[in-house]
């Protein structure tokens, strides 16, 4: 299983973007971080300590949780329904730039879901879209605005982001599944 | 309460089991009472429960999980909480819902329960939500139909949804229902919501007491490891949450205690009993209440009252139960 980041490279990476949201947004105000569970929620925590690191301004930081925004729910006749868990935005979003966050960038069909569930809490200014890994194979046009790697994969591999938080450890990792991976 | 259903009772909490193995899924495409859940398959509802709730809380509290299926409220009973919470709950997951009273269908005409629900079927609804007053009657639409059949109370059996939501609104105050004293109070003889508490609370881990008139006990729960006293001192002595049950006047053919005010003097939650429970304790109520019967007003409106909070838990529950059934589960082979 290579390793394509290991948790230096994916600090670095967090800074880098860290940045680039400071100077393309000229700052911090009216702007917040929502992740995308599982994964893109700590990836946001880490970016809001970034943030602050760079400004000393504290940034909004929400979840979301887009199981029942999923447009396969019901194209699955058998089987378990996917776990629900809560969505946790503690801010008004209206008039806000939103930065969704969120591990691995696929199809698209997550972020769709994502940007459903998010209008539905509120008219934000801007939604732009920050992810740690670009795998390709979009089925719906959406591209991301802060990418901290581009990684061309075939469908029959799988892309996994490790985080502390939650694996133990930092890494993404590609593999071979030989089969093709759902989002 | 016949002697089949007291055996089930006794059976299913003999079983009891504690959440060891989390699940996610319910093993069947009904849920037809607490008996055929899990430990675990409870503890999956209650979870998902939460995160239902918070889209209770949204500006916008619609969420598309259910967009083109459809459920149908059949309900032989009169009912306002359970059918509105019901269609609240359907609602809010985009389910299309549509409502069928006895009195606005055939069955006045003579139609029998299974030929009505074989005429609807044939329009193709994905779950059924169903109240009657026959015990068992849901088990008997669950065997004949394709549709996933919710119990929304049959009989003097089970109302699985109600026992899932005093549930959730014990652990939401809480934290856990294992090792709480849960007191029952009231005419336990025909509750169906106390049959469904019973089963959860066992199986669940908490300590159940029951008390009522002796006239309003029904035989076999004994067997189900849960304590019954006619005192009332004794069941909420130390109480974490105190279920009282209301007086079924519509059931009754009379002659179980000599007056409703008797009733009261004698079994009825006033603050000075409550005073015996724990200094947090939750005081609970399924509805509808006979004010000045089993409940004093100031203890359903005072500080320790959960009693509408139950009722807002249960929509958050009832989503739960039609997300997690509408995914179509596979049935066990045991099924």
């Amino acid at each position: 299983m290579p390793v394509v980041m290991d948790a230096d490279r994916m600090s670095r990476t967090l800074t880098r973007i860290a940045h680039e949201i400071v100077e393309r947004n000229r700052g911090l105000d009216r702007l917040a971080l929502v992740g995308v569970r599982t994964r893109g929620v700590p990836i946001a925590k880490r970016l809001a300590h970034q943030l602050q690191e760079i400004t000393g301004q504290e940034v909004p930081t929400g979840a979301l949780d887009i199981t029942l925004y999923r447009d396969d729910l019901m194209h699955n006749p058998v089987g378990p329904q996917p776990l629900v868990r809560s969505t946790d935005i503690p801010f008004s979003i209206d008039n806000r730039v939103i930065v969704l966050v969120d591990d691995v960038l696929y199809t698209g069909r997550t972020v769709r879901a994502a940007l459903d569930e998010l209008i539905d809490f509120g008219r934000p200014k801007a939604i732009q879209l920050m992810v740690m890994v670009d795998r390709g194979h979009r089925e719906l046009p959406i591209k991301a605005d802060y990418v901290g790697k581009n990684l061309p994969t075939s469908r029959a591999e799988s892309v996994a982001v490790h985080l502390v938080e939650i694996d133990g450890a930092d890494d993404v990792i590609i593999e071979k599944t030989g089969q093709e991976t759902p989002e | 309460m016949n002697a089949e259903t007291t055996n089930n009772v006794a059976a299913s909490a003999e079983a009891a089991d504690v959440p060891s193995i989390p699940v996610n899924r319910l093993r069947t495409k009904d849920l037809l009472g607490i008996a055929e859940l899990s430990a675990a398959e409870i503890s999956l509802v209650l979870d998902t429960a939460v995160a239902m709730k918070e889209v209770s809380s949204r500006p916008i509290k619609k969420v598309p999980a259910l967009r083109g299926k459809t459920v149908v409220n059949l309900f032989f009973e009169p009912s306002t909480r359970t059918r509105t919470s019901f269609e609240i709950a359907e609602k809010r997951l985009s389910a299309d819902t549509l409502n069928i009273a006895a009195s606005t269908s055939s069955v006045v005409k003579g139609e029998t329960l299974a030929d009505t629900v074989h005429n609807i079927e044939a329009m193709s609804p994905d779950l059924l939500v169903v109240r009657h007053s026959s015990s068992g009657a849901c088990h008997f639409l669950a065997r004949i139909c394709r549709s996933g059949v919710i119990n929304a109370g049959d009989g003097m059996h089970e109302h699985p949804t109600q026992a899932l939501l005093d549930a959730f609104t014990i652990r939401e105050r809480k934290g856990r229902l294992a090792g709480l004293k849960v007191a029952i109070c009231g005419d336990l003889l025909h509750s169906r919501v106390l049959r469904s508490n019973v089963l959860l609370l066992v199986k669940m881990g908490a300590e159940v007491w029951l008390c009522g008139p002796p006239t309003l006990v029904p035989t076999g729960f004994g067997r189900t490891g849960v304590h019954i006293t006619s005192s009332v001192d004794e069941a909420v002595e130390g109480a974490d949450a105190i279920m009282m049950l209301r007086i079924q006047l519509e059931r009754m053919l009379g002659g179980y205690f000599p007056s409703l005010r008797e009733y009261f003097n004698v079994f009825g939650m006033t603050r000075e009993r409550m005073s015996r429970a724990k200094p947090d304790v939750l005081i609970m109520h399924p509805g509808p209440m006979n004010r000045g019967v089993e409940i004093a007003s100031d203890v359903a409106d005072g500080p320790y009252s959960v009693i509408l909070d139950q009722v807002a838990n249960g929509v958050a529950v009832r989503m739960a139960i039609l997300y997690l059934l509408a995914g179509g589960a596979e049935h066990e082979a045991a099924a």
